[in-house]
C-alpha cells in the first residue's frame, strides 16, 4: 500500500430530512483540526437524494470540498447502497483519514465500509489527534466499560478510519458565505443491486425525552433506594424543566427506561448544569457526563466517588436536602416562568 | 429448514473489574467470565424464531479452551447446537480477524446444514465496537441490520424476514432477503430464567471445537494479531476529574449556598452561540 496515494481528513455527513446532524458538524470542527495539522483538505462526503444544496453548509462549518452523491436511490440509508457510494469515493479520490458519528448509521456504515477496504476502524472514539509528519491517527476511546482510557493506531492500511460520539467535540462556528470545492459524483446503481428495501420510517410519537439536548439534568442513582424515592429526581426535574437522567443499575433495576440512562452503554451527555443524586459514580456512568459545565453531586456517602468528579458536593440525605432545594429554587424562580421545552 | 447461527462471546463482566491504582491495569481475575449480555438476547431472539416457525439454532464462538461454558449457557437459554474456533492463530484478533475467522467457521457450519440467518448481540461489553456483525455481514456477502428491536416475520417461503431497526429518533421498517445477518439490541426480548431440562441437556452438551486447521481456505495472514490491521498503542487510566468544592453546614444552609453558586453561574444560562 503506497501511503503517499493518500490525503485529507473527509467526514461522513449525516443527513436526516434535509437536516445535517449535530454529530457531522461536531466531526467537521474535529476534521479541521486534523486537517490544519497535518496540512491537508477537509471533505464532507454527503449521499442522499436532493441533498446537494446543503453543501455550504458543510463548506461554512470548515470543509474545502464536498463529495456528494445525490440520486433517488439514495433516498433512505441503507447500508448497501450508501456503502458502495463510499468505496467508490475512497477508491477515487484516497483519503488519509474519516470520520463517522458513532450513530445508528455512523456505526453501521463504518462496518461494513471498513470490512470492505479493508482497513482498521476504531469505535466510539472521544480523543482524536494525528501525528503531523506520519499522518498517524491517535483515536482514543474508553475500553473496557470506560474503566481504562485506550489510544488505537492503524499503522498498515489507509484511510483511517473511526467512529466518533456525539458530544464531545465542540462544533465548529460557521462562516457564514464561506464556500469550497463542490464533486458531484454518482455510480450506477440499480434498485435490485440492493437486498434491502425500507418498509416505512417511524419517528417516536411520545416525545421522548432526548437527554443529549437537555440544558440541565436531575440524575439518580442506586442511593435512592427505590422507584418510589426515584420520584424525587423526577420532582427536582420537573421544578428546574430539566430532564431525567439515570445511572445504568437504576435502568437495570427498571425503574427507568433505558434512554435516560448516561455513561458509556448509555448517553454522552453535556448539560449546562448536571445534578448527581445518589450517584456513586462508577468510571462508566462518568464518562458519560463529564463533559457537563456544572457538575452537582448529592450522596450520603462521603468517600463516593462522585465527590471527586463534582464541582460542588453536598454529604447528605436526598430525602432531605432536595426538598429543601425544591422549595428554594422555587421562590428563586418565583415570578419566572420555566420553560419546559417538551425536555422533562 | 431454518437454520440460525449465534454468534456468542465469553466476556469478563465489565461491571465488576477491578482496576489496579498503581499500575493501571485490570485485576482480570477480579471480574468473572459470563456470556455477553447483549449475546443472550441474540440467542433468545434465534430460539423464539425457531419456536415460532421451526428451524434449529447454532451458537457460534472464539475463545480459548473455557469459552466452553459460554455456549453451554446458550444450550440453557435453548440453542440446539454449539460450535468452538479455539486456536493460539486467532489470538490478539481485532474485530477484522474476528469477522474473518467466524465466517470461516460460518462456511463450515453452512456445509452442515446451510445457514439463513446469523444473528449477534449489538456488541460485546469488553470491546465495545459492535462492527463483528457487520463484518461477518460484508464477509459473508450478506445484508447487514444493525440496531434491530424486534423481527416483525421471518418467510423462509420467499426468502425474506422483516424487522424494526432502532434510530436516533425512532425505528425504521425493514425488510431484506435472507440470509441476512441481525444485531440486536437488548430490548428486543427479556432472557428468561433457565429451564430444568435445559440446565441438564447443556450440562451433558459437548460442543464442537475446531482448530485453524480444521476450517477451509483460511489465510493465516487474515487471523489473529497479524490480520488485526488496529492495534492498541496506549492505555492508561481514565483523567482523574478534579474533586469539587463540597459545602459544609446544616442542609439548610448547603443548599442555600448552593442556590448561589448556581444563580452565579449566570454565563451557562445564555444562549449558546454557534451552530445550535
Amino acid at each position: 500500500m503506497n501511503f503517499e496515494e493518500y490525503s485529507g481528513v473527509w467526514v461522513f455527513i449525516e443527513e436526516n430530512d434535509r437536516n445535517i446532524a449535530q454529530v457531522s458538524l461536531e466531526l467537521l470542527g474535529a476534521g479541521r483540526r486534523l486537517a490544519d495539522k497535518r496540512g491537508c483538505g477537509l471533505a464532507g462526503v454527503l449521499i442522499g437524494e436532493n441533498v446537494t444544496s446543503l453543501s455550504s453548509v458543510i463548506f461554512e462549518n470548515g470543509a474545502d470540498t464536498v463529495y456528494v452523491y445525490d440520486q433517488p436511490i439514495f433516498k433512505d440509508y441503507r447500508t448497501e447502497s450508501f456503502m458502495k457510494a463510499l468505496l467508490h469515493c475512497c477508491e477515487k479520490h484516497k483519503p488519509e483519514i474519516i470520520l463517522y458519528g458513532a450513530t445508528s448509521t455512523g456505526k453501521d456504515l463504518a462496518s461494513a465500509v471498513a470490512t470492505d477496504l479493508p482497513t482498521g476502524l476504531t469505535a466510539d472514539t472521544t480523543e482524536l489527534d494525528v501525528e503531523e509528519d506520519s499522518g498517524l491517527l491517535l483515536a482514543s476511546r474508553p475500553a473496557f466499560g470506560g474503566n481504562i482510557m485506550a489510544t488505537i493506531l492503524c499503522k498498515k492500511y489507509r484511510p483511517q478510519m473511526a467512529t466518533v460520539r456525539p458530544k464531545v467535540m465542540k462544533s465548529p462556528i460557521p462562516e457564514p458565505g464561506r464556500t469550497g470545492e463542490l464533486i458531484e459524483e454518482n455510480i450506477q446503481l440499480d434498485e435490485s443491486d440492493i437486498r434491502t428495501k425500507v418498509l416505512e420510517i417511524v419517528k417516536a410519537t411520545t416525545k421522548k425525552v432526548r437527554i443529549d439536548e437537555a440544558d440541565i439534568i436531575v440524575a439518580g442513582g442506586k442511593g435512592l433506594g427505590s422507584s418510589e424515592g426515584f420520584v424525587l429526581i423526577h420532582h427536582l426535574a420537573e421544578t428546574l424543566g430539566g430532564a431525567v437522567g439515570a445511572s445504568r443499575d437504576v435502568v437495570e433495576a427498571g425503574w427507568i427506561e433505558h434512554h435516560h440512562q448516561v455513561g458509556q452503554t448509555g448517553v454522552t451527555v453535556t448539560p449546562k448544569i448536571y445534578f448527581a443524586v445518589g450517584i456513586s459514580g462508577a468510571i462508566q456512568h462518568l464518562v458519560g457526563m463529564r463533559n457537563s459545565s456544572l457538575i452537582i453531586a448529592i450522596n450520603k456517602d462521603p468517600n463516593a466517588a462522585i465527590f471527586e468528579a463534582c464541582h460542588y458536593g453536598i454529604v447528605g440525605d436526598a430525602f432531605e436536602i432536595i426538598p429543601l432545594l425544591i422549595e428554594q429554587f422555587k421562590q428563586a424562580m418565583a415570578g419566572e416562568e420555566v420553560k419546559h421545552a417538551g425536555k422533562v | 429448514m431454518l437454520h440460525i447461527v449465534a454468534c456468542i462471546k465469553q466476556v469478563p463482566d465489565t461491571k465488576i473489574i477491578k482496576m489496579n491504582p498503581k499500575t493501571n491495569t485490570m485485576d482480570r481475575a477480579s471480574a468473572p467470565a459470563i456470556l455477553n449480555p447483549y449475546d443472550a438476547h441474540a440467542v433468545e431472539e434465534a430460539v423464539r424464531i425457531r419456536n415460532r416457525y421451526g428451524g434449529i439454532v447454532s451458537v457460534l464462538t472464539m475463545g480459548p479452551p473455557p469459552a466452553v461454558k459460554a455456549i453451554k449457557k446458550c444450550i440453557e437459554i435453548g440453542a440446539d447446537e454449539g460450535y468452538m474456533i479455539s486456536d493460539r492463530k486467532f489470538a490478539g484478533a481485532d474485530t477484522l480477524a474476528t469477522s474473518y475467522a467466524l465466517t470461516k467457521a460460518i462456511d463450515k457450519i453452512s456445509q452442515i446444514t446451510p445457514v439463513d440467518l446469523v444473528i449477534c448481540g449489538k456488541m460485546t461489553i469488553d470491546g465495545d465496537t459492535g462492527q463483528v456483525g457487520p463484518g461477518i455481514a460484508r464477509r459473508l456477502d450478506i445484508p447487514p441490520l444493525t440496531s434491530v428491536k424486534k423481527v416483525e416475520e421471518v418467510n423462509t417461503e420467499d426468502g425474506y424476514i422483516i424487522v424494526h431497526r432502532k434510530i436516533e429518533d425512532g425505528h425504521e421498517v425493514i425488510q431484506s432477503s435472507l440470509p441476512c445477518l441481525l444485531s440486536v439490541e437488548k430490548e428486543i426480548n427479556d432472557v428468561p430464567y433457565s429451564t430444568f431440562p435445559n440446565m441438564l441437556k447443556a450440562t451433558r452438551y459437548e460442543p464442537h471445537i475446531w482448530g485453524v486447521a480444521d476450517l477451509e481456505d483460511v489465510d493465516i495472514k487474515q487471523l489473529g494479531l497479524k490480520g488485526s490491521p488496529t492495534i492498541v498503542a496506549k492505555v492508561w487510566a481514565p483523567p482523574k476529574p478534579e474533586g469539587g468544592k463540597m459545602l459544609e453546614g446544616k442542609p439548610a444552609e448547603q443548599v442555600n449556598q448552593l442556590l448561589s453558586v448556581i444563580l452565579e453561574k449566570k454565563e451557562l444560562f445564555e444562549v449558546k452561540g454557534g451552530a445550535e
